[in-house]
């Protein structure tokens, strides 16, 4: 039996005679942070609203916690906590209303903790028209979070929020991933999806391109790690020397940029040089292909990797 | 029931609270009771004797036609409602406690009109203030399940507007709150039975007021009981949580078989 919090086989959903989804499959476990990635009309919306029983599967097998959320939606609502990307909630409900409001509808206590570690606990008063769009997307979380889910998917959380804040609801994300909650993020930022998530799955044009860990995903790429040296005087980048595994070099600023799939060699040659003709070195930078790179390789080559 | 209990909390104070509410519960129904005993006492003597009935009836429909649906409009838009669906509120709630809210902020209206109406514009007083109380409760919860109904199967709010103007707009013509229905033409007679105001007027003179109605005021009664009913039913069935997610159990169109209590009166009487 797969106990996976979250399971998706062969999803399908359909928009008339357009497929937004067509036939994706992935499993979130317990204690996991699942990165959904993909540009705008993947199908991340309609795959993440459908797993929150706002819409109904034209195909597939879609459970949350062993719940199906087309047929028994009234049954997720103490299971899953979610975040929508615009949060609706009456504009003249204030932050402390909020709090009871969905806290009376889930049968547990008001959290002010939550509100206090989000930095709302001066704005319990104000109306929710009258937050800025970070203090709303802090209420967001905390309202979705305060009932203590198992599975909580989360839609750009932390768009528009300063970086204070971001760092703190990292911290909250993590947190509750140690704790065993199982969280389903859709971002298209992919530095936030390269720290935070354990897996992800790209998503193009209604189809999954592309799954594993941010590490698996950039290591199947091209492969060039980017190697950035600075020299006194400039010396390095002026000067015309082939190094080992150097597919390609540039120079950047005041940094010789070479692109190498064989750091190891590039890296002693590079040093060995600098050495043998007594250079002082500024600055050296190894940087490997980052999950955006990645990304950006996979939706421009069309999936077809 | 906490929850019930805190959702009904809540949606009162948003009807204080909201300015454009305030004004549809509160203000314009006061403003106009005040400028009518002011006026219509000195242009129309003959008013103050269903002034009454007929600023109450004002103030329900104020509060109800004018007031509720845009709210309930807004809130399917601005995804309010997928946040609710996602959280465990249920439709009933979602339709109920708005509804409820609304026709005790017409009744508040209403009782105050009620007490100060004979001491301020020397209009005669209810005779039987039970009959009165469940009276306003009634034509409130039958006027507030149509405001819900608008706003379900209203597409947006400026559709809304529209609905609700044409029940609004006839009904201070050719309900009997502006001028008796007896001086009406015939035509226009039974194209105010349609309107639920019509009969609540008459409920109201017939078993509060102690006058002499136009029609069986019991049939008004059934009538009004049956449209209520029937228009919060449909409104339930009708309701749907998403605008960009339109799947609803029924075309809207069968909304107007809300109207049908109102139109079997129309060929009754």
């Amino acid at each position: 039996m797969n106990d996976s919090p979250v399971r998706v086989e062969d999803f399908l959903k359909r928009y008339g005679k357009f497929v937004a989804v067509d036939g994706i499959s992935f499993e979130a476990h317990r204690g996991e942070i699942f990165g959904l990635l993909g540009p705008n009309g993947a199908g991340k919306t309609s795959t993440l609203e459908t797993l929150e029983g706002l819409r109904s599967a034209d195909g597939g097998v879609l459970r949350i916690m062993g719940v199906d959320p087309t047929h028994e939606a009234h049954k997720l609502r103490d299971l899953i906590g979610v975040q929508l990307q615009t949060s609706g909630l009456p504009g003249s409900m204030t932050v402390r209303e909020a709090m009871e409001f969905f806290c009376a509808y889930h049968r547990v206590a008001p959290r002010p903790d939550l509100l206090q570690r989000l930095g709302l606990s001066e704005k319990v008063s104000t109306q929710y028209y009258a937050l800025s769009t970070g203090q709303k997307r802090r209420l967001a979380l905390a309202l979705a979070i305060a009932h203590n889910p198992p599975v909580v998917l989360l839609d750009e959380p932390t768009a528009g929020l300063d970086v204070g804040t971001r760092t703190e609801l990292h911290g909250m994300m993590r947190e509750m991933k140690d704790a065993g909650t199982t969280i389903l993020l859709a971002t298209h930022d992919m530095a936030e999806a390269e720290k935070m998530a354990d897996r992800v799955a790209i998503l193009l044009r209604g189809k999954v391109v592309a799954t594993g860990t941010p590490r698996e995903l950039t290591a199947t790429g091209s492969g060039f790690t980017k190697i950035s040296v600075r020299t006194e005087g400039g010396s390095l980048s002026s000067a015309d020397v082939a190094f080992p595994g150097v597919s390609r070099q540039t120079t950047q600023d005041e940094y010789a940029v070479y692109f190498t799939t064989s750091v190891g060699p590039t890296l002693s040659a590079i040093l060995a040089r600098i050495e043998s003709h007594g250079v002082a070195l500024v600055d050296l930078r190894v940087e490997r292909p980052s999950l955006e790179e990645r990304f950006l390789e996979i939706t421009s080559a069309g999936g077809a990797q | 029931m906490k929850a019930f209990g805190n959702h009904f909390a809540f949606e009162f104070r948003t009807g204080l609270r909201n300015k454009e509410l305030f004004l549809l519960n509160y203000l314009f129904p006061l403003g106009f009771y005040a400028l009518m005993g002011v006026m219509m006492g000195q242009i129309n003597p003959g008013f103050v004797e269903t002034m009454i009935p007929a600023m109450v009836v004002f103030a329900i429909l104020s509060a109800t036609i004018l007031g509720l649906p845009s709210p309930l409009v807004e809130a399917r838009e601005g995804g309010i409602f997928r946040s609710f669906k996602i959280n465990g509120v249920p439709a009933l709630s979602i339709l109920s406690i708005p509804t409820l809210t609304a026709a005790i902020h017409a009744v508040i209206v209403s009782v105050f009109i009620a007490l100060t109406a004979t001491p301020l514009f020397k209009a005669p007083a209810p005779v039987n203030w039970l009959a009165f109380a469940l009276l306003c409760l009634l034509a409130a919860f039958t006027c507030a399940g149509l405001g819900a109904l608008i706003g379900v199967i209203s597409a947006n709010t400026r559709i809304t507007v529209l609905w609700s103007q044409l029940i609004y707009l006839p009904s201070m013509m050719l309900s009997g709150m502006m001028v008796p229905t007896s001086i009406l033409p015939a035509a226009l007679r039974k194209v105010g039975l349609l309107l639920p105001s019509t009969y609540a007027i008459h409920a109201f003179q017939g078993l509060a007021q102690g006058q002499t109605a136009g029609i069986n005021p019991w049939a008004a009664v059934a009538i009004l009981l049956a449209g209520g009913v029937l228009a919060f039913g449909l409104a339930l069935y009708l309701f749907s949580w998403d605008s960009q997610n339109a799947t609803r159990r029924g075309h809207p169109a069968l909304a107007l078989l809300a109207l049908a209590p109102y139109a079997i009166g129309a060929l009754l009487f």
